[in-house]
């Protein structure tokens, strides 16, 4: 284990309440939705009732004459194709010639109220011509006389293989090879907070000032600069407080375009909020995939060899797609030791709400397939699952087939602890019948290498102003959404600094106020940006130093920062009060400004498509117990208890770390057990809506128990590494495992309804 | 037709002129300038938009301003008049209830709601007075503690700084 000497924090790894936390208990932080500028208009957009057609005409006139309607655009108005990785654009703001999805924009108008906007939708009239549907990825593929984009043929997007080691002889010589399917559903991040847009176009400047809540200001900036034809300079996102993001809220959606070109084309505030429905219609949720896999072992339960087959169902758009079929093959190669390991795959078009990146993205799905294969051949072997796992579980400085290498894990003390702390060995095989233990693992990558795009450019620039007016201000691209980025990257200033949290101000989430930053996505933040804001506050401290030596008479590497002082670290009585040392910096020299960077190695991990996905810096790893009890009547399953070990590194806010996991949970057993989007046969959503989407309510949930693993990587941010989205990966294996261990069923697709259980009892037809 | 309304929000009295149509939450964020209630759904299933109506939790998006005529209004804002957190805000705070922030005031609503009229819940009680009101970032669990810890507070004085929660944390 890395344990270096000093690990004493003031500021970092305390619970510490959240800076934006009161303004939130208040009523007072400020939404999207939540914005009302003067002279601000509402708009509304026409969706398509149609999930494949050609647009026949489009006629506005009707809406165009209701007293209070300013204006009416469609795609034309826009034609430029967009995509969160813009080499491969195939969305356009609002459907141009044909619809691709039930859902879709067709068109949109602002108007003096909202009410009036809605009215106006349903004076457009638009013709359409029906095409063929297709809601299977399968059947997608044998229809290439139907193709939902006419660039690609059988409806394939993107399609790939992967060869590491000879799996084939390695299975050959395999003692034990399962063989399985695994299906996972159509989920979507259901963050509570709609999306909504407030665009505010300046005629005068020609400057565009887009307020939403986007994950990615940055890459939005790049796609509006894109679809608007305007330079990037011209154009400023300011993020307000995020209500929920979970990977959905990481590209641009209709509401923020549609709100642009019409506050261009009016030259005032257009605000687009969308209803729940839309929120659906929106998607960029979780791929749902069928994986076939062939996983083999030695008699003693190493795995040999794995050989990995993906469909992955994309939806209308091109979204992640890619980058979700290439991490589905990377999250093949971890946690566990593979030496040989094959990937096809493939993400096919079809005519639903497209699917992008959520929470976890590739993993769950993964974990799912690959905890379920472990599990039954660890009952083939007669070794128990918890062994299996250890034998196979990966340590610290491991290199993966594909070329991944593993700086720091703490993986099989993940392993070891929830066993310990669930009781899963004593409970395992032994519980009544309709009760049962289930143990999943899982990693996620922790910082990010690359970028959507070619560039070589910092992946975070942070800065950190000191000065006798303002105090210490964090300036950070970094985007809040909830998970609590703002009050952890201040920790680590303060911490730097010497100071107390409360003596920070941020500054984040506007692409005018603060340089360049990735975004919120793939666990960088804390990881990446992370390095970056501590670096920019080590170099305001070297500033600082070159007056603070001389003012002390110490060599400026013995002086300390703690308690709003700085000193000389063997001599205590040789101090300065921080805000003195800063106000003799101010006088002689100005305002003390730090800057820091992180762009780590460009290092693909290997050199066949995809080398660039699943490469990190760093990796979290984590373990997962479920206890369940299945209704053997209603065929409903409760989760009783649920036992997490986060592999996260030093937790810089440990308080925020359990509400990740905690949060993971909710939506891992919401997949597992009753969330679903469901399709009417002509492509309708049945179920855009809160009630009839079900997410687990407090009543659902069960007991979370975060347990602790020591864990600090010595390579990152005050050894922390990322805790956002490795804890959903192992959550709906968890769970089929305990249902396997309560009733001796294998279930192989998600959600768990109780119809399902029923049916598996035999007690329904 | 459109009519003039008395509203009583928060102590205040507002005049204000709706259509038979509109909906309290969207009176309350547009015309009285309200922005505590949030509208997740507009259909009553995620009870973000909670406010008190004469001291009991409603979903503002399902109840009609025209309805409310004289009666008495409690939104998130209305909790804490001088600006300062009430025991139950401050326990949210502290123990990390708050994540996104989006469905906390509907949380704080129906939290309040249920303290004032049992002071002492039990985790079960809780947990079911919370149903209508999602939470997509929490898992619920702090919220629970942070409910449980303003309880025990309404019995020992003010909810202690810093205090650790009583979460199900285990150290094996």
């Amino acid at each position: 284990m890395n344990k270096p000497e000093n690990r004493e924090f003031a500021v970092v790894g305390k619970r510490l309440p959240r800076l934006d936390a009161p303004a939130k208990a208040k009523g007072e932080a400020r939404f999207t939705n939540d914005l009302f500028l003067a002279n601000m208009v509402y708009a509304k957009i026409k969706r398509s009732p149609l999930a494949h057609a050609r647009i026949r005409r489009i006629d506005y006139s009707r809406a165009l004459a209701l007293p209070g309607v300013l204006a009416v655009v469609t795609g034309a108005d826009a034609p430029r194709p967009f995509c969160v990785m813009p080499h491969v654009p195939t969305e356009t703001v609002m459907a141009i010639d044909k619809v691709r999805y039930a859902g879709e924009p067709v068109a949109a108008v602002a108007a003096m109220d909202e009410e009036t906007a809605e009215d106006a939708l349903e004076l457009i009239d638009v013709e359409y011509e029906e095409l063929p549907v297709l809601l299977d990825p399968i059947e997608a593929m044998q229809r290439d006389d139907a193709r939902i984009h006419e660039a690609f043929a059988r409806n394939i997007h993107y399609e790939s293989e992967q060869n590491f080691g000879d799996v084939e002889a390695a299975l050959a010589a395999s003692h034990l090879v399962i063989e399985d399917v695994f299906r996972t559903s159509y989920v979507t991040p259901a963050f509570i907070e709609p999306h909504a847009a407030v665009a505010d176009y300046d005629t005068a400047q020609e400057r565009l000032t887009l307020y939403c809540p986007i994950q990615m200001p940055h890459h939005l900036h790049r796609t509006l600069a894109e679809v608007m034809q305007m330079p990037m300079e011209k154009i400023r996102v300011s993020v307000p407080a995020v209500g929920g993001g979970f990977g959905g809220k990481t590209e641009a959606a209709s509401c923020d375009l549609c709100a642009a070109i019409l506050s261009r084309k009016l030259g005032r505030p257009v605000k687009v909020p969308y209803t729940r429905a839309e929120t659906f219609a929106q998607n960029k949720g979780r791929h749902p995939c069928i994986m076939k896999l062939r996983l083999g072992f030695e008699r003693d339960g190493r795995i040999t060899g794995l050989d990995f087959d993906n469909t992955l169902d994309g939806g209308a758009h091109a979204s992640w797609g890619i980058i979700v079929l290439f991490f589905t093959a990377a999250l093949c190669h971890l946690p566990y030791r593979i030496a040989n390991v094959r990937f096809r795959g493939r993400r096919v078009f079809t005519n639903k709400p497209s699917c992008g990146a959520q929470r976890g993205l590739g993993g769950v799905q993964v974990r799912m397939a690959l905890e379920g294969a472990l599990d039954q051949a660890a009952d083939r072997l007669g070794i128990d699952p918890f062994e299996l796992r250890m034998r196979n579980a990966v340590e610290s400085g491991y290199t993966t087939a594909s070329g991944v290498h593993v700086p720091h894990a703490e993986f099989k003390q993940c392993l070891r602890n929830v066993v310990r702390a669930s009781g899963y060995l004593d409970k395992r095989g032994k519980l009544p019948f309709g009760q049962g233990i289930g143990l999943a693992a899982g990693y996620y990558t922790s910082g990010a290498l690359f970028m959507l795009y070619p560039t070589h450019k910092p992946q975070a620039t942070a800065i950190v102003r000191i000065d006798t007016e303002a105090g210490i201000t964090l300036f950070t691209g970094a985007t809040d959404i909830g998970q609590g980025s703002t009050t952890v990257l201040a920790q680590m200033v303060a911490e730097e600094l010497g100071v107390a949290l409360g003596d920070i101000n941020v500054v984040a989430q506007d692409t005018a106020l603060a340089p360049f930053d990735n975004g919120t996505f793939d666990s960088r933040v804390t990881y990446g940006t992370g390095q970056a804001v501590r670096r920019a506050a080590q170099d305001a401290k070297r500033q600082l130093a070159e007056i603070v030596a001389a003012m002390l008479g110490v060599p400026a590497e013995h002086l300390h920062y703690r308690g709003g002082a700085v000193a000389s670290r063997f001599e205590p009585r040789k101090r300065v009060e921080l805000r003195d040392a800063v106000a003799r910096h101010v006088e002689t020299r100005g305002s003390l400004v730090g800057v820091g960077h992180f762009a780590p190695p460009r290092r693909a991990a290997h050199r066949q498509p995809g080398g660039m996905s699943g490469p990190s810096p760093s990796y979290a790893f984590g373990a997962q117990v479920a206890q369940v009890e299945v209704d053997l009547e209603t065929g409903r399953i409760r989760v009783l208890d649920y036992y997490a070990a986060d592999d996260c590194g030093q937790p810089i806010n440990p308080m925020s770390v359990e509400g990740q996991v905690e949060g993971s949970v909710m939506m891992g057993l919401g997949q597992a057990l009753s969330e679903e989007m469901r399709l009417s046969p002509e492509g309708r959503l049945l179920n855009p809506d809160l009630h009839d989407y079900k997410m687990p309510t407090a009543v659902d949930m069960p007991r979370v128990h975060c347990v602790h693993v020591d864990s600090y990587d010595p390579d990152a941010p005050f050894g922390a590494k990322e805790s956002g989205e490795g804890p959903i990966n192992p959550v709906a294996a968890a769970v089929l495992n305990a249902v396997h261990d309560a009733i001796g069923v294998r279930f192989r697709e998600v959600p768990l309804t109780p119809e399902k259980v029923l049916r598996a009892l035999g007690k329904m037809g | 037709m459109k009519r003039l309304v008395e509203l009583d929000v928060n102590g205040q009295r507002y005049d204000v002129i709706v259509s038979p149509r509109e909906l309290l939450v969207d009176v309350l964020r547009k015309k009285v300038g309200t922005i505590g209630p949030k509208k997740g759904c507009g259909e009553g299933q995620c009870g973000a938009c909670s406010v008190l109506l004469d001291g009991e939790p409603v979903v503002s998006c399902l109840t009609l301003a025209i309805a409310c005529q004289g009666r008495k209004i409690v939104t998130v804002e209305g909790l804490a008049p001088a600006g300062r957190l009430t025991p139950l805000q401050q326990a949210f705070v502290e123990h990390g209830a708050i994540q996104c922030g989006y469905c906390t005031p509907g949380m704080l609503i129906c939290a309040q709601a249920l303290l004032d009229e049992n002071p002492h819940p039990s985790e079960a009680q809780i947990r079911a007075a919370l149903v209508g009101n999602l939470c997509r970032c929490t898992g619920y669990v702090k919220i629970v503690e942070a409910i449980q810890a303003a309880a025990r507070g309404l019995e020992a004085g003010p909810v202690a700084a810093g205090a650790e929660p009583a979460s199900a944390r285990s150290t094996p």
